[in-house]
């Protein structure tokens, strides 16, 4: 399985990972490998098989709606790289 | 002449301090001179916690006074990176978290703070816990105690090696792969990952959800009992936490084994494994026979699917848990550029070492549209058919017993240039991980001076007895607590 360059920028940009020119081939060429290597599970037959998300059956896991104290705001926001009003600052989203 | 109060494993420490004849103080000092002297070679941590640790002595001591002590109180513990601790550091391994200070503890530190124990330090690892030899660390490499030119195994890599170099008694690591046993197994101690949902993950940094388990690493299996006695149980703040009572751990130590049926799945020692691990292994076979064990060969077909399995499902979980680090709210951030897409995407690229981009990219692509159904989906079917056949093994077996890495540690730098080699060092620890199985690793000797792993997996919350039949062979076996000499120039 020989992935393209231009695969390899589509997922970093799904990722959010800006890449050098240099990455995206090194990159390329060691997933390409990688996903060789996967390639044997194609002969296993899984037709009839459910697929495992977690490896214990679990029912979903309710608690009861009652309000409990949360981390004070300031304690949040310590490690914030800028924050202005009690809110974290960020560039605009939306031009 | 001072005693080398830092060579004592946690239990024969407690039994010191309990009889008044050390004080945790005089214990954490033994320590903190040890990583003092040590640590310039070995490079078992990212944070030295001393100050608190000698607090947290003298309060241990006041407890002793005050005839309130656990087993773990006064006991110098390290706490692997990815653990969050209040007010401590904490690192991931990782430059995107260099600077974060968590605002809250995680489960497994409070119940070893309500314990008692003494946080030496954050043990190094590689970069949120992807890598099989703590090189991938953005804080530089551990060495492995036992040759300083070698790998200590990972991703719990500094929480074994401080172990083995008497930087701490015990210490806490996590398991996703096979990052408790691995390491274990090359730095010569007992790595223990409990069945998955048996501690709780709350402040445990995520990386692949479904597989993450956090499990202690010591120098005697006493000692990870007594550490999962302190952890284990259930936890509200995780809701895949087991909500059953755990048994207490301890009362499973010193029985006899006689009976105890065992499984050796051949598929574990086919290519790749080296002699003198092999060796070993059989050796340690041998013994379970004298113990009156019942050891049988048994075949489990599909382990040969589980490295790409794992390696499709923890990078797909991974790189969800990681979108995360966004530079928004706590970790590095990159403002220079000119959007807030812009800013993230470079945050990512500056933030993150190469493994953890590989893995985060590789999951992206298997969850991506087109190919989902072929590698996420058919990896998770495969999961379906391993655990299917570990179920069926354990209606013969009590317990199943396999070499824990193929090889003895592997020399730094030599599997760094190909990332399939560097997976490979878990094909033996992978299959219990994808299958949520409880799985220990303890010493089984030595193979060209380097300390060989032994892996005992158990059925599910089945600890009880894996820890039974690991202490039983320890007893018989008497390689317990052996510490590597470091060298003269590392150990001055």
């Amino acid at each position: 399985m020989e992935l393209t360059p231009e695969q390899v920028l589509h997922i970093a940009k799904l990722a959010r990972i800006a890449l050098t020119p240099e990455e995206v081939e090194r990159f390329r060429s060691q997933l390409s490998s990688i996903l060789d290597h996967f390639a044997v599970l194609s002969e296993v037959p899984t037709d009839d098989v459910e697929p495992t998300a977690y490896p214990l059956p679990l029912e979903n896991v309710m608690r009861a709606d009652e309000v409990s104290p949360s981390l004070p705001r300031e304690d949040v926001l310590a490690n914030a790289p800028e924050q202005e009003d009690g809110m974290f600052r960020v560039r605009a989203v939306l031009e | 002449m001072t005693r080398e109060l830092w060579r004592l494993t946690a239990h024969e420490a407690h039994e010191l301090l309990r009889r008044r004849e050390i004080t945790s103080v005089e214990l954490t000092e033994s320590v903190l001179r040890r990583i003092e002297a040590v640590e310039p070679a070995v490079h078992a941590y990212i944070t030295i916690t001393a100050e608190l640790a000698l607090q947290q002595a003298r309060e241990a001591d006041e407890r002793f006074a005050a005839g309130a002590a656990t087993p773990l109180t006064g006991i110098p513990v390290a706490v692997k990176d990815v653990i969050v601790t209040k007010g401590v550091r904490t690192t991931a391994g990782s430059r995107m978290l260099e600077n974060f200070i968590p605002p809250y503890d995680s489960h497994v530190v409070e119940r070893l703070r309500r314990a008692g124990a003494v946080i030496v330090g954050k043990a190094n690892m590689d970069e949120f816990a992807m890598g099989s030899s703590t090189e991938r660390s953005a804080f530089g490499p551990t060495r492995n105690p036992w040759s300083l030119d070698r790998v200590p195994g990972g991703s719990s890599g500094g929480s074994a090696a401080a172990v083995a170099a008497g930087e701490c008694l015990v210490a806490l690591g996590s398991d996703t792969g096979g990052s408790i046993r691995q390491p274990a197994a090359l730095c010569g101690v007992v790595g223990l990952d409990p069945t998955y949902g048996r501690v709780s993950r709350y402040g445990l940094i995520a990386f692949g959800s479904s597989l993450d388990q956090i499990g202690p690493i010591g120098r005697d299996v006493q000692d990870v009992a007594t550490m999962l006695d302190c952890i284990g149980g259930h936890d509200p703040r995780d809701s895949t936490s087991n909500p059953d009572p755990m048994p207490d751990m301890r009362h499973y130590l010193g029985r006899e084994i006689r009976g105890m049926r065992i499984g050796v799945p051949q598929e574990y020692f086919a290519t790749g494994i080296e002699p003198g691990v092999r060796e070993a292994v059989e050796r340690a076979l041998r013994t379970f026979e004298d113990l009156g064990c019942i050891v049988e060969e048994c075949s489990l077909p599909s382990t040969k699917y589980a490295l790409a399995v794992y390696y499709l499902i923890a990078p797909s979980e991974a790189s969800a848990n990681l979108a995360r680090y966004d530079g928004v709210k706590y970790g590095f951030s990159d403002r220079s550029h000119g959007s807030m897409w812009e800013n993230m995407e470079h945050t990512r690229a500056k933030g993150f070492g190469d493994e953890v981009k590989r893995r985060i990219m590789l999951g992206t692509y298997a969850l991506s549209a087109g190919y989902y159904d072929a590698y996420y989906l058919k990896a998770q079917k495969v999961r379906t058919i391993i655990h299917r056949e570990f179920a069926q093994a354990f209606e013969r077996y009590d317990v199943l017993a396999t070499p824990t890495s193929p090889v003895v540690a592997f020399p730094l730098g030599s599997r760094l240039d190909d990332p399939y080699t560097m997976y490979l060092a878990d094909i033996c620890t992978l299959p219990a991980a994808v299958a949520g199985l409880p799985a220990i690793s303890l010493p089984c000797g030595e193979s060209d001076g380097l300390p060989v792993g032994l892996q005992l997996i158990g059925n599910f919350f089945d600890e009880g007895r894996l820890l039974q039949a690991a202490h039983a062979f320890e007893r018989a076996f008497g390689w317990a607590n052996r510490l590597p000499e470091l060298p003269p120039s590392a150990a001055a």
